[in-house]
């Protein structure tokens, strides 16, 4: 295991201590913060290491959410549901993976983009399963209080953040994440080298796609009530690479960072500027990508290499 | 000397241009072949139908009794067939020794992402870029990108290796280290077809020459008697001179 990716489970693992030092504001925000993270992260497996710029982690997080709050409404248990949501995200990916991949740069993203209108509007007509329009009611699954409840939630999406971060960095030191750094950089060569370059592609999409549709599971339980705008918002595709960019392309480290600086900047924007905040938080983000355009990691070597001048 | 690579009657057309028209084509193992013709006359389409890149609209390529023509790329790698292009492309930001490890890794089967490591490094050395082996491939230099090229599609083992235009911008005293490795490849058995425009190279190498003109296939033969045929030098050098140099020789 290289050093890089210490650094990236120590840093997972210091926000699992994040319970022991705030209430409920820091739960919920932890909650979501090791929700982002586990976005970006998964993103990063087929945009920063495959280079394909995808929009479709609304669709798989929308996806997860339903197949988790159907199975729970069903009366299955909370983590069966998640695996499943999980496991359906990764087979469908890989499935429309084969397909969609074979679409290059723009032509992929839009096709991607194009994944969450078609999710929204299967679920939105499948009304005698999903609610429609109407929504999902989810069940409780617990009645433990409201405390205990946050602290679970928060435990549960900390546990999809580790998996994550894991993947992540079996597939970095893997053939698969040496073959898709292949790909990035000049998808013909592989080609000629020997490597099935549809299958590796698709297993990326399909790994970037379990972990975000496990969240959306985990989300749907733990906010008990969905719909189709809420869980199929494009922001959830926009957000990771957004991350991504903040922190650095292709850096799990950085993407990481990218992820817990984003969530920060939206909450101290969000509570200052509540009239303008979209527009404040849009402003800094267009700067810091303008100031640091290959992220927060260029950061490091700036100051690793930065020497003191010599007369 | 057996068969290695035959094309029955292939043809590969672009919408209305037709690349390739009916070539075919008879290749023994050990072979050096030299294929040359004007530009545009189908040296790398010829090149892409045998490899999986742009598959024949019509015809037959058999590669060691197998039939090939519409088998993909990244297959008929796996069986032995590589390439070098006319336009170089490396893995820009991996090291010259990655390069060649993600030939050795994905061409074979039962490779670690290590023992590749360790074959890529001989290969290198072969080629002379062992000393480049840590730095990324888009800083080297043209010459030595054409060899790290070169040292890629032997880390894939290839039974039939196609060279295209592995001179092109090159100086005279790399073009002799150029040629002296693919003399050394000759000699090691592989199967060899090369496109070249430097003739001294062609008749240096080549045991067998073929001409492309227009899609077609206009000579077939040893190195000597082709550049002597006059519908070589027409393709060449246009119909005039030709029937001028006939007339005076």
């Amino acid at each position: 295991m290289r050093r890089s990716h210490l650094i990236l489970l120590g840093l997972v693992v210091s926000v699992a201590a994040l319970p022991t030092v705030g209430g409920a504001y820091a739960l919920r925000l932890g909650t979501i913060a090791c929700m982002y993270g586990a976005l970006a992260l998964s993103w990063n497996v087929v945009g920063g290491l495959a280079g394909y710029p995808s929009f479709a982690t609304a669709a798989f997080f929308g996806f997860g959410a339903y197949t988790a709050g159907v199975l729970l409404g069903k009366g299955a248990p909370l983590l069966v549901s998640v695996f499943v949501a999980g496991a359906m995200s990764f087979v469908l990916a890989c499935l429309l993976g084969a397909a969609l991949l074979r679409l290059r740069g723009h032509y992929f993203a839009i096709a991607s983009l194009s994944l969450i209108e078609v999710f929204r509007e299967l679920v939105n007509n499948a009304t005698d399963l999903t609610g429609g329009g109407m929504g999902l009611n989810i069940p409780l699954t617990s009645t433990a209080g409201v405390m205990a409840d946050a602290t679970f939630f928060f435990y549960l999406m900390w546990g999809l953040l580790v998996g994550t971060a894991l993947m992540v960095a079996t597939v970095e030191g893997s053939k698969l994440g040496f073959g898709l750094a292949c790909i990035r950089q000049n998808e013909t060569a592989a080609d000629m080298i020997g490597l099935n370059t549809t299958v590796y592609k698709s297993v990326a999409f399909g790994l970037s796609a379990c972990f975000v549709g496990a969240a959306g599971g985990v989300y749907a339980a733990w906010v008990h009530y969905i719909d189709p705008p809420d869980v199929f918002d494009i922001l959830y595709s926009v957000k990771p690479i957004v991350m991504a960019l903040i922190g650095g392309l292709g850096s799990p480290v950085g993407v990481l960072v990218g992820a817990f600086v984003y969530l920060g900047l939206e909450e101290v924007v969000w509570r200052n500027y509540i009239q303008v905040h979209s527009g404040v938080l849009g402003v800094l983000i267009v700067l810091l990508l303008l100031f640091l355009p290959h992220g927060l990691m260029s950061l490091r070597s700036r100051i690793v290499t930065w020497r003191p001048k010599r007369v | 000397m057996s068969e290695i690579l035959h094309l029955q009657s292939v043809s590969r057309n672009f919408s209305g241009l037709k690349a390739l028209r009916d070539v075919s084509l008879s290749l023994s193992k050990g072979e050096v072949l030299g294929l040359i013709g004007p530009n545009g006359a189908g040296k790398t389409t010829l090149v892409n139908v045998v490899t999986g890149v742009t598959p024949a609209s019509s015809g037959t390529v058999t590669f060691m009794g197998q039939d090939i023509t519409r088998v993909k790329t990244y297959q008929s790698a796996r069986l032995g067939l590589s390439r070098t292009f006319q336009v170089v492309q490396p893995f820009a930001e991996l090291s010259a020794l990655d390069n060649v490890a993600a030939a050795a890794l994905f061409s074979q089967s039962g490779e670690s992402i290590k023992s590749a490591r360790e074959e890529a490094r001989a290969h290198l050395a072969f080629v002379g870029l062992e000393a480049q082996s840590g730095k990324p491939a888009a800083t080297l230099t043209l010459a030595m990108r054409k060899r790290l090229e070169l040292a890629k599609a032997l880390a894939m083992k290839p039974k039939l290796l196609f060279l295209d235009e592995v001179n092109a911008g090159l100086n005279s005293a790399e073009v002799e280290r150029a040629t002296r490795l693919i003399h050394e490849l000759a000699e090691s058995g592989i199967t060899i077809v090369m496109i070249e425009h430097l003739m001294k190279v062609v008749l240096n190498v080549c045991t067998r020459i073929i001409v492309l003109h227009n899609g077609q296939l206009i000579a077939d033969g040893a190195p000597r008697d082709v550049m002597k045929n006059p519908a070589v030098v027409e393709a060449y050098l246009g119909q005039q001179y030709a029937q001028r140099a006939g007339a005076d020789g």
